[in-house]
């Protein structure tokens, strides 16, 4: 039996997507875990947050687990979710720039406070509800079909400087960055395990995915 | 543009049954909470909202049980409001497997728990319920207060105000109720709707009068509400979730169908 390993550091409730997870793969075993040595046997990672970035870079330092992450961030298929993505930029503009992991050069940005939608209503942060995902070819988009809905809820969003990490985009109302794949790693700014079947589905294709694009 | 405005049913608990409107006087009761939610979540809700009005404590782990069971197998938000008080009842829902709690009478009695519940929890999962009715006279121009106690008892407060007070307080979301309107089927009190949301920077959800499906759309044309939330009309099959989206994307709004 594979396992995954969701990785616990104090950051947000981890019922959702260890439910969706056994839910989109039964045959998985699924594993809460917080320490190091925990995180090095499973065979898949995910890498889930919620809440203010220093507070999760913090969680990080005070919890040993950045270097592991980085680790495993190279080797095992890893998926990142909402700011679980994020702390994988370099930084980000919250909390008065915030240094991040650096896995993926670029930078986390804020909305801007004066977006309007095309009549001028004026556009809501953070940015919540289901909005479309258009994608570029990948294993994990595996039977979605290409403009699928997604929930999101974030106010921050990511740029990142090699246009050729950026697997998804999604409008708001310029376009962003809602997914990052290179090599082993995938992450999501929307959260997979609260987007119905579209999302269970890529939990699904990534609970079977062999790290390679 | 993307972004979808959400449809939200609401299921009023009480002693783990979905019941009517408390304003109704024949309480309906309208089936189990885990059954309805499963249709509802297969019918295209967005999202699910949990209202518990269960009025004794004894009784107060229903909810945690029906939050629990919704959440292993329907995977959209999922919302629990009604007698949130403490920092232990929020943990405890999240626990559960609730996305958001809705803090209501607590936040009137005491604003600085919805700034500790933002600091603690993260902004994204606080919603600030505000049951507003309108005070001004025909003559005056519109001003709605804040009321508690099931929109018994007033407080002085100004609706609009305190809408933006939460929400530099630290709340994510606003759920909007119009006492004047709800358990009417007269539709959304529009005006309140659009005068809150076009103040506050976060997303608004409109509640309170749904009888029919254009009801829905005006609150989001004409309230600028983001989201929409209709309890009895979707209950007992009037209307599916479904046909509701249909007949917004009909009226020209983006729908998650």
């Amino acid at each position: 039996m594979s396992s995954v390993a969701v990785i616990d550091y104090g950051m947000g409730n981890l019922h959702s997507i260890e439910k969706a997870l056994q839910h989109a793969s039964p045959h998985v075993d699924v594993q809460i875990v917080s320490d190091a040595a925990d995180i090095l046997l499973a065979d898949r990672i995910v890498f889930p947050g919620v809440g203010a970035i220093r507070d999760c870079m913090q969680a990080l330092d005070n919890s040993g687990l950045s270097s592991v992450i980085k680790d495993v961030a190279k080797t095992k298929p890893f998926l990142g979710i909402c700011l679980g993505m994020q702390a994988l930029l370099t930084d980000s503009e919250e909390n008065n720039n915030t240094v991040c992991l650096d896995v993926f050069k670029g930078h986390v940005k804020h909305f801007s406070l004066d977006l309007t939608d095309d009549e001028g209503n004026r556009l809501k942060i953070p940015h919540m509800g289901w909005n479309k995902v258009t994608y570029k070819n990948h294993p994990l988009w595996q039977d979605i079909p290409q403009n699928s809905r997604f929930y999101f809820v974030h106010s921050y969003y990511i740029k990142p400087d090699n246009e050729i990490d950026s697997i998804a985009s999604t409008d708001y109302p310029r376009p962003f960055t809602s997914a990052l794949a290179k090599d082993n790693i995938f992450a999501v700014q929307f959260h997979p395990e609260k987007s119905q079947s579209a999302g269970l589905q890529l939990l699904k294709n990534f609970l079977s995915w062999d790290g390679k694009d | 543009m993307g972004l979808a405005k959400r449809i939200i049913p609401c299921l009023d608990v009480d002693n783990g049954r979905v019941v009517k409107g408390v304003q109704f006087v024949d309480i309906r009761d309208a089936g189990d909470p885990v059954e309805v939610a499963r249709r509802y979540d297969r019918e295209g809700a967005d999202e699910i909202t949990f209202l518990d009005i269960t009025a004794t404590s004894d009784n107060r782990d229903t909810i945690v049980h029906v939050v629990e069971e919704v959440a292993s197998e329907v995977f959209i938000p999922l919302t629990v409001g009604g007698g949130i008080r403490e920092l232990e009842d929020i943990r405890c829902m999240l626990n559960a497997g609730a996305d958001k709690v809705g803090i209501n009478s607590a936040a009137v009695f005491r604003p600085e728990f919805v700034r500790e519940a933002a600091e603690k929890f993260g902004s994204q999962c606080i919603v600030v319920a505000i049951d507003a009715k309108k005070v001004s006279t025909e003559n005056e121009s519109e001003r709605w207060e804040i009321f508690t106690h099931g929109g018994r008892k007033p407080t002085g407060i100004d609706a609009v105000e305190w809408a933006v007070k939460m929400v530099g307080f630290g709340a994510g979301e606003i759920l909007l109720t119009s006492m004047d309107r709800d358990g009417t089927r007269e539709g959304f009190d529009l005006a309140l709707t659009r005068s809150i949301s076009e103040a506050v920077s976060v997303p608004v959800i409109a509640s309170g009068g749904v009888g029919n499906l254009d009801h829905l759309a005006d609150g989001v044309i004409e309230g600028k509400a983001d989201a929409v939330l209709a309890a009895s009309i979707f209950h007992f099959a009037e209307y599916s979730i479904e046909q509701a989206k249909q007949h917004m994307q009909d009226r020209g709004i983006e729908v998650r169908l």
